[in-house]
């Protein structure tokens, strides 16, 4: 009993960014404190640049282009455009991996900050220019902010069980 | 200089292009895929219209199931608030002295002078006509939007443009309808606009959400007398809603003259639609 506890513990953390990722889109959880400040964090955002970052394989890019769709549907956005938003998340993450020798946090933070003004600005320009939908600049602005502040308190949870992965995966190749 | 331009090349190649472990995709395919389907949003009706309300109830009625854990965390911190509430309430209500059956005689005399007068403008009464009553799946409140989606769609009869409404008060109106499904623009939506009437004063204006809690008001007249306390209620100009329905009341902060609305829009369970005659 205990061995089937933690097989099943292991495939839950090794599966834990892509449920995630579903339980947010699906919910539509963006972590809102609305009391006069109208304060939200992008928390998908966090959780595929993280993940696309180190660990690329664990959040397959069809399972996030699947994820950008639910998201459309509950947000009401033009279906089509939070995948764009995701996937061009993505490849700003895996040129940051592509370039990267020694990762260091604060270089991961100041790049993930820049990437989230990019993709919120391209969703701007699409959702106001072509769709014509009213988005308020400024409460997209403060979401770009507020999500790249908290970025570093997610990646140290998100380190851990990234570490906890690859020490089984260590473990399971030397068996 | 040029060695470092082709590694910057090489890197955002092999980022769109490689396919990596365990993809299937490559990004580049993903985002044409993503653009292409973002370009069908053009085609409003036919099949792909048909596919596109098929997909939407689907995901509608996953996104219920996979909230129901979400929303009962919810609902028992609102039910805890309220025990912790409960006090301070009865206390409040115990010190309020309430005159009932004053406040009875007056509301039957007001009705039925209301009814007079709507008889006499030939306006047709507002409790009266066809509704429909919807349950909440999903209650959409974020930053960026403000909306519904209720249980029923176009096979229950429900269409674009119709009222919905808590108890007596306007709250929003239908903005996509699928088989099964629809979702209401909530009044408090940054896209929302509807023309309203302030009584006393007889003031037209047209009350745009402002994406937080409260409506503000647009095209007021200069010199308006629009005061704390002032009602609003849908003027019916738009030829969508009925005229009179309660939306909010007036209440001026910092000089700004703001819609309070009279429902709370984050706890709503079950919403009537009105039918349009």
């Amino acid at each position: 009993m205990p061995t089937r506890n933690k097989k099943f513990y292991k495939s839950f953390l090794y599966s834990f960014p892509i449920i995630l990722l579903f339980v947010l889109v699906f919910t539509g959880f963006d972590l809102s404190i609305d009391y006069d400040l109208n304060i939200s964090f992008n928390f998908v955002y966090i959780l595929i640049f993280f993940w696309v970052l180190k660990k690329p394989e664990t959040l397959g890019f069809g399972l996030i282009f699947l994820s950008g769709f639910i998201n459309d549907v509950n947000l009401n956005f033009p279906i089509g455009i939070s995948s764009i938003n995701y996937l061009f998340l993505c490849a700003l993450a895996s040129f940051l991996r592509n370039r990267t020798l020694t990762p260091s946090l604060l270089y991961d933070w100041v790049f993930f900050f820049l990437s989230v003004l990019i993709v919120n600005s391209t969703n701007y320009i699409l959702l106001t220019l072509i769709f014509s939908s009213d988005i308020s600049y400024k409460i997209l602005m403060y979401n770009s902010c507020f999500t790249s502040l908290v970025y570093p308190i997610f990646v140290k949870i998100f380190n851990q069980i990234n570490i906890y992965n690859l020490k089984e995966e260590n473990a399971k190749s030397k068996r | 200089m040029s060695t470092n331009r082709d590694d910057f090349i090489i890197a955002i190649r092999s980022a769109l292009l490689k396919k990596g472990n365990r993809q299937k995709f490559s990004l580049f395919t993903l985002l044409t895929a993503s653009c292409l389907i973002l370009s069908l949003e053009y085609f409003k009706t036919g099949p792909i219209d048909k596919f596109r309300s098929i997909t939407k109830d689907i995901i509608y009625r996953a996104s219920y199931v996979v909230s129901i854990p979400f929303k009962l965390i919810e609902d028992s911190y609102v039910k805890i608030q309220d025990h912790i509430n409960m006090y301070d309430e009865y206390r409040l209500l115990k010190e309020k002295e309430f005159n009932i059956s004053s406040l009875e005689n007056d509301l039957k005399f007001y009705k039925s002078e209301n009814i007079k007068l709507r008889k006499f403008i030939n306006e047709e009464p507002l409790k009266e006509g066809k509704y429909i009553i919807t349950k909440v799946l999903i209650d959409k409140e974020s930053p960026y939007i403000k909306s519904l989606i209720i249980n029923k769609g176009f096979e229950a009869g429900i269409e674009k443009g119709m009222a919905a409404l808590d108890r007596s008060y306007m709250i929003g109106k239908v903005i996509e309808t699928n088989y099964l499904s629809s979702r209401i623009l909530l009044v408090n939506d940054l896209n929302s606009k509807i023309p309203v009437i302030i009584e006393p004063g007889n003031t037209q204006a047209i009350l745009n959400g402002s994406g937080s809690n409260y409506g503000e008001l647009e095209y007021l007249p200069k010199n308006n007398i629009v005061d704390t306390g002032h009602i609003v209620y849908t003027s019916g100009s738009d030829r969508i809603f009925l005229s009179g329905i309660p939306i909010g009341k007036i209440e001026v902060i910092e000089g700004i003259k703001k819609v309070m609305f009279f429902s709370d829009l984050t706890q709503l369970d079950f919403v009537k639609i009105r039918y349009i005659k």
